[in-house]
């Protein structure tokens, strides 16, 4: 009976979690949510990464796929490279992708995002959500999400800023590391990197 | 972010010669693992050098003293004047490229911006639903099928590709601001709206600073993700990985 019960919860669950959000209706919840704390946050209209960086982890980072991220901004190598290596990539690669773009949400200033329709079929797994950042007096900048369907729903694998990939903006680099060191050569350069940057946010 | 990357407008015909004449020079002693997109990368790595002197002794510091003295609305002003001044020749492109309804919108937004928005200084156009286009002669090349002819790191101007090197020389040699008279009047207004572009990428250089593990590489594929994007205003078809 026990079992049967936690069957059938299950089944609620991810029942629920399917249903839960088309991928445009998640990226909008998402962003008015994050916008919404940090309207009401001055600690980090004042710059504080650490709490930007604790509300991008809570919010946000759920619903990113960083080992897809990591293996699209690799390339061919990524195949190539152990499943340790894998780990250790994916682990410094999101640390790096955080803390640099977070950091862009502190000046973040009554900026008005527009959701863009979606075309989508119902057995697309794979789609783009398009927004845009309007502010006055500038022109609006776009700002895409590519999203995949998951078990656990959809899940955001890259992120395009006027037409520049976040991810594979890293192709050129990551190959130069790998030439040159290695995939253990590229983890340890990020690795230092994001060392440096913990160093200067202490100052 | 909004404007863009290195479309720092000035012209510099003499070193542009100066320049073209290096770049044959470099053209010779291609690396060994050359990149296709970047068949003058030792030529473009010592110029980008140069530019981050000049920028970090001069354009830079510049523009942050303006960002930090000049009042908000005179900054949108600025930006609006030089944006609407603009506008005609973004209007001329998007008609070479065929775009006649996006023309309309140029001309509309430059009749109404120079009327009701006081010669510019306030894009009322933009609230009433006319969306500012991004259009170059650059654009119009590629457009009409030129190929970019691989990358090239300018000082000053930053960023351009072989065919939007030529088609910057286009839009200078066309830009109204050059033909203003007098010329101490024009001798004002040049620097002034390099120091507007200049300013207003401030914010994004610390995500550059930050994001980069080579900050010359990351610029260089930043500047040919966007460039696409422009070309194929803004959907781009999807690249195979």
């Amino acid at each position: 009976m026990k079992k049967i019960f936690a069957l059938f919860f299950a089944g609620l669950v991810s029942t629920a979690a399917l249903a839960e959000d088309a991928p445009d209706a998640l990226v909008q919840r998402v962003t008015e949510e994050v916008l919404e704390i940090i309207r009401h946050d001055k600690d980090i209209q004042n710059g504080s990464t650490n709490k930007v960086i604790d509300l991008v982890d809570k919010k946000v980072l759920p619903h990113f796929n960083f080992q897809h991220m990591t293996a699209l901004a690799l390339g061919k190598e990524w195949r190539k490279a152990t499943p340790q290596q894998q780990q250790q990539l994916t682990a410094e690669f999101k640390t790096l992708l955080v803390r640099t773009y977070s950091n862009a949400l502190t000046s973040y200033k009554n900026q008005k995002v527009v959701y863009k329709p979606l075309k989508m079929a119902p057995s697309d797994t794979d789609v783009l959500v398009r927004t845009e950042i309007h502010q006055p007096g500038n022109k609006p900048v776009q700002l895409d999400y590519s999203l995949e369907k998951q078990d656990s729903g959809w899940k955001v694998y890259d992120v395009v800023v006027a037409g520049i990939s976040l991810v594979t903006n890293y192709r050129d680099q990551f190959g130069q590391e790998v030439r040159n060191g290695g995939i253990d050569g590229l983890i340890a350069s990020i690795a230092a990197k994001n060392k440096s940057l913990e160093a200067n946010q202490k100052k | 972010m909004t404007k863009s990357l290195g479309l720092s407008p000035m012209r510099m015909g003499r070193q542009w010669a100066l320049g073209a004449l290096l770049v044959l020079a470099c053209a010779g002693n291609a690396l060994a693992e050359e990149n296709q997109r970047d068949p003058y990368e030792g030529f473009n790595r010592s110029m980008f050098a140069v530019n981050e002197a000049i920028d970090k002794y001069a354009a830079k510091p510049v523009a942050q003293v303006y960002d930090a003295a000049v009042p908000l609305p005179v900054k949108a002003g600025v930006g609006n004047f030089f944006g609407n001044v603009g506008d005609l020749w973004i209007g001329v492109n998007s008609a070479l490229q065929g775009k006649f309804a996006d023309a309309g919108v140029d001309v509309g937004r430059l009749l109404i911006n120079s009327t009701l928005g006081i010669f510019g200084l306030f894009d009322v156009a933009s609230e009433l639903g006319l969306e500012k286009h991004e259009e170059d002669f650059g654009q119009t090349l590629a457009v009409w099928g030129v190929q970019d002819g691989g990358y090239l790191f300018w000082p000053f101007i930053g960023p351009r590709t072989v065919r939007d090197t030529a088609g910057f020389g286009v839009d200078s040699f066309v830009d109204p601001v050059w033909r203003v008279q007098p010329v101490p009047v024009r001798n004002s207004m040049v620097p002034l709206r390099f120091v507007d572009v200049r300013a207003s990428l401030l914010p994004a250089d610390k995500i550059v600073e930050e994001a980069a593990l080579d900050k010359y590489a990351y610029i260089r594929d930043a500047y040919l993700q966007r460039r696409r994007n422009q070309i194929f205003d803004g959907r781009p078809p999807r690249l195979d990985d």
